[in-house]
């Protein structure tokens, strides 16, 4: 005796999230089994394999069907042929499109092509396929706030919203994340940082009426930042710089005499940075820059996180007592950005 | 009388892609009706045009307007080639013929395509202008309501219940025609659903006519199949019970009604006087020429069992007479009719006094014999040989009426068995009379049938038995006599009462049969029903009495053909009775009394089955009070006396002859082993597994025993097939399998359920059927309702009352009467010892065995007749069940789509029915030729099924309604060719489109206005305050 075909039809369509998660994770429907035997779900209601077999391949076939859905998750909510609760169809959007950090980390700035969901197959080839639709369309079709955009189009909520906002910024401004020196960061702090650069260094943050949106950065801001460079380059400058920090840091920093010494190294690492910022092939590299210039020297010299943000807020507070310095709206907006990206890439 | 019928076409969305180049779409629609068809401008390229058409007008005869369905089809403009079709929408626009119903139809409507299924979506506007006529000759009959619910809908009231209607079209089936070989798949495939649907139109149209004639306003109960004929033809047919009914509009107004009894008698269903209800069912005469032409078609009529013991009761002194004279009028009014036949399964309090048992006739027909297949006369002639055969089973029981009557075909190739059952049942005199005689019979009726146990007595007489039975005295008013086990097709009387909860109760059977053709094949069918009949009858006994109940509702039993076998499934619901006598429990028996290990053995069955009644009886809650006083005249046995089950036919022949009561006092009955099979009927007996915890499951409307219900339902369709290894297939390992696959299918349900706990199923239908030699398919629909436990447990203390609370959930009405009102009228009733009882089956055996023989000279018939039911005349005061206390929110807050909800049954707990838009009658083909891409058999149904829920629910919804009520699936025709990649698959749903309104909601309304509660209890009649 062989089942030919079993099927279960509700009028609402029954979601188990547990067997959701499973398919999500990718696992075949042999897995999925095994894996809900070994939590125990027979024990509790009594069920045999072979009803556990019949649930999870029916499952398995609604959300085959939902998938097409969900790849457009408003035609989802305006289908006629599955009847979901609302707090359902917000949940397997949600789920949906959420995903395992690691992987995104993986995938963080690599150029999302064909070659690359090759290469992702053994990652997760179904995070893969989303994320690339979500790029897509992200990119291709919408203009305005990146954040609002995916939340109306996705229906995802805030959080996963921001999440995928950073990943699609990265991915269009192909940072570098993948150098080994930058193995050390999460995609939690790359995704900070993303969110801090949308929100000041892009055309989207100067002008809300801006066409374009804010997946960009804000080209005339980089060009400006060029002006910084008379914070390195004017020797005087630097040394008045230098002193203020000083002044004000004097005994409230533990690496006070590390932090004097290499006071001129890490300034101009930093303005450095920012200025040539106008080339694309360097704002790429930025994180691998912010990391050799500023985060490792700082490491080796063994500096609390602490003393980095005393820094980091004189740093950039005294500046604005540089008499001969002009661009002090600049400064901020590049360093109030950067501030906040270095103090969240210093650990570990 | 002709009428103006207006459509406009306002947009489409998530239209398919149908120009690859472009990745768009140049849509137009097409809108035919009848032979008129316009068309809108070709919308460019886009997925979600807005045509916003001016309105279209067909003016057309009422005629067509019942008739032809609305047909609009999307197409895809191409400029060089032909226009490719998207999909198309039927509309039946029949809900907008009568007045009380939707007065416009609008709304999104699933396009959809027999090859593609469901591509986008299209907004429709529909509204229709009539013009009175009163022409006296007309052929429409605009303004005749059907309802498929099969009691008097929630809403209305029952003026006059007139009787059975019944109707038969036929006509050629397109993809039998000899164009099918030239046309494409989709086109015969439109091809049909168009005619289907035109068919349907028609029929409903001639019903509607004949319900007309007998002064009526409405179909309750209507029931309408297609038989698949194949070569000889396609037929659709229906029935049902016409009605006069009121709409109850105010409820305030009818209050003071409600009070008066006078009035209460015009207030309560009458079953129509003879003056103009007797005509004839059929359009066309009854032809003359039965007995030659049925020699020519060919046709078994098949015997049929009496189920069950029990006899009549001279019951009681005063009984006798009286009983005489109920009978002598209830024949008067209803024994002019030609058959008096009602298609409801619940009634008005009051409308039934005696139900005399389940009634079913069955015959083998050869569909390739029929003379002239296009015209109906000889389908006609078929199904009043049977409705007579019902008729006279009926008049055998004693009683002059049938309700809870159904039909149902089973065909393979050209061998086709119809089938037909009902429960025998006496009509209250009270509501077949007018005037004079009812002011002294209403007392009488008041002083013999105060309590509610009068449903249970016998309706014939004790001396004159139409079968073997074993009477006892009532166990409530312990003045007449009540069978030991009672059958019905019926649902459960709202004033039963019930001890306990009640469980589904299947039995399942598989018989190998050779492979042979014409007579041949009929022959080796008829002869092989009787034995199925049996057999699937004692296996319902046994596993009532495993239950420890005594008695079944809802009893359905479905016999399907196959090419080399015959199944049987029946399904009812098995409660306890509290006015029928305790089952005994059921002794097995060795042959070889003297071998050792086969001693211990037997004893070990033995206990297994005694500590399975036992936990049964804790499960389902049965505990009877027990009292140990004695009935005075009941006929109490002595405790071991055994009767036996004979399994060898030599045995039992020798006692043909014996159908006296001689058997009649036995406690339990035995099951002797003697021999394999009798011990894989034990083991099968075993093998039942009870739901988990926390679930029940029912055939009925309602599970007896629980009237909590919650707000929270989930409707569902299962479907599986199985393949039986073709290898030395026996009657066992078929068996086996059959049973294997049933218990499955109702286990995963219960897992899939589990969320919903604590639950019950209810309105469990399966539907078995055999598409290929070794495939086995079994759908089944039921509704999953919640329920509070808590409330439960607390009405479990008191059964009784709980009963009669439970009597009136189906109201789903607040009646809030002071229960002492009902705990009153209850009988402090004595009950014997629990071991009374038992079920004459040598002399099943020995009718067997006689019938094999009448068989053999053929066409005899003998009835299955049974149980009897007997409805109290008190007035019965649905006491309201106030329990919809959990409700859950609709989820449907912020959704586009607005939730339609679906069920079998006739009500929808926690709400109210305001108002039913109509009918929904669908039929849908799907076919692939990609069967592997669409995930295979299990994938291409899956969304084949949901599918029509969509296609249901849009049609809802657009009618402006937000459920589905009596919803069934009548039929899911599968066939699938994997090697040549291709699956085919025919389905028909019906039910009634309504507006519900939670009750959360309404509360606010009578708080105001506190008499709206009484709508509920109007309807069925009687109010007592």
């Amino acid at each position: 005796m062989t089942s030919e075909l079993d099927i279960f039809v509700g009028n609402t369509t029954l979601i188990d999230e547990d067997v959701y998660r499973l398919w999500l994770d990718g696992y075949s429907v042999t897995d999925a089994v095994a894996l809900r035997v070994r939590s125990g779900i027979l024990e509790q209601t009594g069920a045999t394999a072979a009803v556990l077999q019949s649930d999870t391949m029916d499952h398995y076939r609604t959300f085959h069907m939902l998938e097409r859905l969900l790849h457009a998750p408003p035609k989802l909510l305006h289908q006629l042929i599955f009847q979901i609760p609302p707090s359902r169809q917000a949940l397997l959007i949600e789920r949906y499109y959420a995903f395992d950090e690691a992987f995104v980390r993986e995938v963080l700035g690599k150029k999302l092509s064909k070659g690359t969901k090759k290469d992702l197959d053994d990652i997760s080839t179904k995070t893969g396929i989303t994320l690339k639709s979500c790029r897509r369309q992200v990119v291709e079709e919408m203009r305005g706030s990146l954040v609002d955009n995916i939340q109306q189009h996705f229906l995802l909520s805030d959080r996963l919203a921001r999440d995928y906002a950073a990943i699609v910024f990265f991915a269009n401004n192909r940072f570098e994340t993948g150098k080994k020196k930058l193995q050390y960061l999460s995609f939690g702090d790359f995704a900070f940082c993303a969110e801090l650069m949308i929100q000041n260094w892009t055309l989207g943050a100067v002008d809300s009426q801006m066409d374009d949106m804010d997946m960009d950065l804000d080209k005339e801001f980089l060009q400006d930042l060029k002006e910084l460079k008379v914070l390195v380059a004017d020797k005087d400058l630097l040394d008045l710089h230098k002193s203020l920090v000083c002044t004000a840091l004097r005994g409230k920093l533990g690496v006070f005499s590390e932090m004097e010494a290499n006071f001129k190294n890490l300034s101009r690492g930093l303005v450095n940075v920012a200025a040539k910022l106008t080339h694309n092939k360097d704002v790429r590299d930025l994180f691998v820059d912010l990391v050799e210039k500023f985060v490792e020297p700082c490491r080796s010299d063994h500096w609390p996180l602490s003393d980095v943000r005393f820094f980091l807020n004189q740093y950039s507070a005294s500046v604005h007592s540089l008499d001969g310095f002009r661009h002090q709206a600049l400064w901020d907006r590049y360093m109030g950005t950067l501030r906040g990206c270095l103090l969240r890439l210093y650990h570990d | 009388m002709p009428g103006k019928l207006k459509v406009k076409i306002v947009a489409g969305r998530h239209l398919p892609v149908m120009d690859r180049a472009s990745d768009l779409t140049d849509a137009f629609v097409e809108v035919k009706f009848g032979n008129t068809t316009f068309k809108t401008d070709v919308y460019l390229k886009s997925l979600n045009p807005q045509w916003n058409s001016e309105w279209f007008k067909f003016e057309v005869d009422d005629e067509d307007l019942q008739d032809e369905p609305l047909q609009i089809t999307v197409l895809d403009h191409d400029t060089y080639s032909a226009n490719d079709a998207i999909g198309k929408v039927y509309i039946d626009i029949d809900p907008l013929l009568y007045s009380e119903a939707a007065t416009v139809i609008s709304g999104w409507f699933p396009i959809y395509d027999t090859i593609h299924g469901i591509r986008g979506e299209i907004n429709v506007v529909v509204k229709v202008d009539l013009f009175n006529d009163l022409n006296r000759f007309r052929q429409s009959s605009c303004g005749v309501k059907f309802f498929c619910t099969t009691s008097i809908p929630k809403c209305y009231r029952a003026v006059i219940i007139h009787g059975f209607v019944e109707e038969l079209v036929v006509n050629e089936d397109p993809e039998y025609q000899w164009i099918d070989r030239i046309r494409t798949p989709r086109a015969s495939n439109e091809a049909r659903q168009r005619l289907i649907s035109l068919m349907s139109g028609e029929l409903q149209r001639k019903i509607g006519l004949k319900v007309l004639e007998m002064r009526g306003n409405a179909v309750v109960g209507y029931l309408q199949c297609f038989d698949l004929e194949g070569e000889s033809g396609l037929v659709v047919r229906a029935i049902g019970t016409a009605c006069t009914l009121d709409k109850l509009s105010s409820p305030a107004a009818f209050l003071p009604a409600c009070n008066s009894p006078s009035k209460e008698m015009k207030e309560s269903p009458l079953v129509h006087p003879p003056s103009h209800g007797c005509r004839s069912t059929h359009n066309s005469p009854i032809h003359t020429a039965t007995g030659s032409r049925l020699t020519q078609n060919f046709s078994v009529s098949v015997p049929t069992l009496i189920y069950t013991g029990m006899g009549s009761g001279s019951a009681g002194k005063e009984g006798g007479p009286f009983k005489a004279l109920l009978r002598q009028q209830t024949q008067s009014a209803l024994e002019q009719r030609e058959f008096p036949f009602f298609t409801l399964t619940a009634f008005p309090p009051g409308f039934l006094v005696h139900v005399g048992g389940v009634v079913s006739a069955r015959s083998v027909k050869l569909l390739d014999r029929i003379h002239n297949p296009d015209e109906p006369e000889t389908r006609d002639a078929w199904w009043a040989e049977i409705r007579q055969e019902i008729k006279s089973h009926a008049k055998a029981l004693g009683c002059h009426a049938v309700v809870g009557y159904s039909e149902s075909t089973s065909i393979c190739e050209e061998v086709c068995i119809l089938s037909a059952s009902g429960t025998a049942a006496v009509l209250n005199p009270r509501f077949l009379q007018d005037g004079t005689v009812e002011g002294c019979l209403e007392q009488r009726l008041e002083e013999n049938l105060p309590t509610r146990c009068g449903f249970c007595h016998i309706p014939y007489d004790e001396l004159n038995m139409p079968f073997p039975a074993h009477l006892t005295y009532c166990y409530n008013c312990r003045k007449q006599k009540v069978p030991d086990v009672l059958f019905t097709t019926i649902d459960l009387p709202t004033d039963a009462t019930v001890i306990g909860k009640g469980c589904l109760i299947q039995a399942r059977l598989c018989r190998l049969k050779k492979k042979a053709q014409a007579e041949a094949n009929a022959t080796a069918i008829s002869n092989l029903l009787p034995f199925m009949e049996y057999e699937v009858h004692t296996q319902l006994m046994n596993k009532l009495k495993l239950k420890g109940m005594n008695a079944l509702f809802g009893l359905r039993i479905q016999i399907t053909v196959g090419e080399n076998m015959l199944m049987g499934l029946a399904s009812a619901t098995g409660v306890y009775l509290a006015a029928l006598p305790t089952p005994g429990g059921i002794q097995i028996a060795g042959k070889t009394p003297n071998d050792g290990s086969y001693e211990q053995h037997i004893s070990h069955m033995q206990k297994k089955i005694n500590d399975t009644i036992a936990k049964n009886k804790e499960l389902y809650e049965i505990n009877p009070p027990e009292i140990s006083e004695e009935i005075i005249g009941s006929p109490i046995p002595e405790p071991r006396q055994r009767s036996r089950l004979l399994r060898s036919q030599s045995e039992s022949s020798d006692e043909v002859t014996e159908l006296d009561l001689s058997h009649g006092k036995k406690d339990a009955f035995v099951l002797e082993i003697d021999d394999t099979d009798a011990m894989e009927d034990v083991h099968s007996l075993l093998t039942d597994v009870p739901p988990p915890s926390g679930f029940y499951s029912c055939n009925t409307e309602i599970m007896p025993g629980i009237n909590n219900w919650t707000s929270e339902i989930q409707m569902f369709t299962s479907v599986r097939v199985i393949r039986l290894s073709s290898l030395n297939l026996t009657n066992q390992a078929l068996n086996k399998n059959f049973n294997d696959l049933c218990e499955n299918l109702l286990k995963s349900l219960y897992f899939k359920l589990r969320s919903m706990i604590p639950c019950c199923l209810c309105h469990v239908n399966f539907t078995v059927s055999l598409p290929e030699d070794e495939l086995i398919q079994v759908t089944v629909t039921a509704v999953a309702i919640t329920f509070d436990k808590n409330q439960a447990l607390q009405t479990t203390k008191t059964p009784v009352e709980k009963s009669l609370q439970r009597a009136s959930t189906d109201n789903e009405e607040l009646l809030q009467f002071p229960l002492e009102l009902c705990s009153d009228s209850l009988p402090s009733h004595p009950f014997p010892p629990a071991k009374a009882t038992s079920v004459d089956y040598s002399s099943f055996a020995d009718r067997c065995s006689s019938w094999i023989e009448l068989i053999k000279l053929k066409a005899q018939t003998i009835r299955r007749g049974s149980i009897k039911t007997t409805m109290t005349v008190e007035k019965a005061s649905p006491v309201g069940d106030g329990n919809f206390r959990n409700r859950s929110a609709p989820p449907c807050a912020n959704s586009t789509v607005g939730v339609v909800k679906m069920t079998p049954l006739s009500f929808i707990p926690g709400a109210k029915i305001t108002k039913y838009l109509g009918i929904i009658n669908m039929f849908f083909i799907r076919e692939t030729t990609s069967l592997r891409e669409e995930g295979g058999v299990s994938g291409f149904l899956h969304a084949f099924i949901a599918e029509v829920f969509a296609m249901v629910r849009a049609h809802v919804a657009a009618l402006g309604g937000n459920a589905v009520v009596s919803y069934i699936m009548k039929q899911c025709v599968f066939m699938e060719n994997p090697n040549k990649n291709q699956a085919q698959c025919l389905i028909n749903v019906s039910g009634d489109a309504v507006v519900f309104v939670r009750e959360s909601d309404l509360e606010v309304v009578s708080s105001q206005q506190p008499t709206t509660n009484c709508q509920s209890s109007c309807t069925e009649g009687e109010v007592t305050t």
